[in-house]
């Protein structure tokens, strides 16, 4: 079984990120980048499917500018055997990033596609439910556990009330949520080892996709700050304030 | 211009996200339609009929959508898209599972979880997890947004008298079916919809240390979250999880135990009325978004807040 998972270089979690002085769009100057932990868990899981002897081969694929080479090395050390980028300079929305990301899949025919659910950059957690509908797969969103079983997976779902499990057919459509697993660090010999793996580049004009954008950004700027509250110096004093002053008990 | 609002319900009851989500159509403009898609489900359709300012809503029962899994249900959308100008879903896990599939296979770039609605095609949304917000304009002639509960008030659940239109199952779809659901069984409100809520953060130091926060929580009549910290720990399960990537809440008063105040767990709570923190670290940066900070060890400051109250 061939899996597939597409990554995405974001800004670092650690990372505070404010709106440029003209507020045109975020400041991304000189940031820390890094693969969205969404997508290690994504890796992880499908390394862990090869490891059990489920996956014959896992496959990372990023769409984004050629600096993206780095997290898809990132996925070749942590295990995955060859990697493409769609090379691209624009910015793309999620609906154009599920369209490259199709023909990519529609090439390669996986038995399974794993992805994070979504992003900590745009926060939109549309691609995998797109790719889905693109590819017309079944989906299961937000797995917290996957049992692969014949042309079938078992999924669980993290849903608002609690846990859903589903079974869609293959090939299919799994995002990942936090508890699906632990990813591991790349080794040092493995990070040596990924320098040497295929890593294919394609440039997006081949792939014949409207790729023009459906959106656009008018303005970046600070939420509204909350204003400064106090310390207080005990119990007692935390249980007056709330009954008498913010009177938000009683 | 019209707006379709997908229900959210559970065959027998309509989800309170659900109307915040009308109340967003409303700031849209235009008349405003429901969709209720569910098995055995009549009850939910009165419910919606009831609400108000509502001028139709379309009922689908058929026990294809008894669990509203995503193919079947984003295929039913579409069916009857062409008559909307919006189609908006609640930002819950069942509209952030349902809207991108349609959102694809109507070939338009949704809007995810939008806070404010500045025009019929602007829209503002957090990004960053809430570090900044951005206002974006569509223009795709069928706008799909998912809504952020919590910034838009919800409308009367009353008062309407909408007419209630059946029609047929359309595109259901065999690629997923449904297994089993675990849903947990709380006395305690829920998180999303409580007034008050008391979250534990890494500080707890296990799961069973939530016994604190539950005593608390019954006395005020509360519901209990956790950060990611306390969930990647396994101190409690997922659906406890408020913050970016996990539900967001602004009850009246937020009380944030053990919990350091990461960018991801501020995300989904920021917007609350009042917010209180305990932890013993002066330094921990949730006393900067805390109308009220208390520096002191949980282990003693919680039960002496259970007695107090």
């Amino acid at each position: 079984m061939k899996i597939v998972v597409p990554i995405k270089r974001v800004v670092d979690y650690n990372v505070k990120v404010r709106p440029l002085g003209d507020q045109s769009d975020v400041d991304l100057n000189n940031v820390k980048m890094a693969m969205n932990p969404f997508c290690e868990i994504a890796i992880e899981e499908a390394v862990r499917l090869k490891e059990a002897g489920t996956a014959s081969e896992v496959v990372a694929v990023t769409v984004g500018k050629s600096d993206s080479q780095e997290q898809l090395r990132t996925a070749l050390a942590l295990g995955a055997d060859r990697a493409i980028l769609v090379e691209t300079d624009s910015l793309l929305e999620p609906l154009a990033i599920a369209k490259a990301l199709s023909k990519v899949i529609e090439a390669e025919s996986p038995q399974l596609v794993i992805l994070g659910k979504q992003a900590i950059d745009g926060d939109n957690n549309q691609t995998g439910q797109m790719l889905a509908a693109l590819l017309n797969y079944g989906q299961a969103t937000f797995a917290s556990e996957i049992s692969i079983d014949g042309d079938s997976a078992s999924v669980t779902r993290e849903i608002d009330g609690g846990l859903q499990t589903i079974k869609v057919s293959l090939p299919a459509i799994i995002t990942t949520d936090l508890r699906l697993n632990e990813p591991r660090y790349a080794s040092l010999p493995n990070i040596m080892k990924a320098k040497k793996k295929e890593l294919d580049v394609q440039p997006i004009d081949a792939m014949g996709i409207d790729t023009a954008p459906r959106m656009e950004l008018l303005s970046v700027e600070l939420p509204a700050a909350r204003q400064e509250g106090i310390k207080v110096e005990s119990v007692e004093e935390l249980v007056g304030k709330l009954k008498n002053e913010a009177k938000v008990i009683s | 211009m019209s707006t379709l609002v997908i229900a959210e319900h559970d065959n027998s009851n309509l989800k309170p996200a659900t109307l915040n989500t009308v109340a967003a159509a409303n700031v849209i403009g235009g008349a405003v339609h429901i969709l209720v898609a569910g098995s055995s489900c009549q009850s939910v359709a009165d419910e919606a009929a009831a609400v108000e300012g509502i001028e139709k809503v379309i009922l689908v029962d058929d026990s294809a959508y008894e669990n509203q899994l995503a193919e079947s249900t984003a295929n039913l959308i579409k069916s009857i898209s062409a008559d909307y100008s919006h189609i908006l879903a609640p930002a819950t896990t069942f509209g952030k599972n349902v809207l991108p599939r349609l959102s694809a296979l109507l070939d338009v770039q949704q809007i995810s979880e939008i806070t404010e609605v500045v025009s019929e095609d602007t829209f503002k949304r957090p990004i960053y997890a809430g570090s900044c917000i951005a206002t974006v304009k569509s223009s795709d002639a069928i706008k799909v947004i998912t809504v952020r509960a919590t910034a838009f008030d919800p409308v009367n659940a009353s008062g309407g008298s909408a007419s209630v239109e059946p029609i047929s199952a359309d595109g259901i779809s065999d690629l997923s079916s449904f297994v089993n659901e675990e849903i947990a069984q709380s006395d305690r409100p829920e998180l999303t919809a409580a007034s008050i809520v008391i979250s534990g953060g890494r500080g707890m130091q296990s799961g069973d240390n939530f016994h604190l926060l539950e005593t608390i929580a019954d006395k005020l009549g509360a519901a209990v979250g956790a950060s990611r910290a306390a969930v990647d720990a396994g101190f409690v399960p997922n659906d406890y999880q408020v913050g970016q990537t996990g539900k967001i809440v602004a009850p009246d008063l937020y009380i944030a135990v053990g919990i350091s105040g990461a960018i991801q767990h501020l995300a989904g709570m920021k917007d609350s009325k009042v917010i209180v923190a305990i932890n013993k670290d002066e330094d921990a940066p949730i006393f900067q978004v805390a109308d009220y900070g208390l520096v002191a060890d949980l282990f003693n400051a919680l039960p002496e807040l259970a007695e107090q109250l």
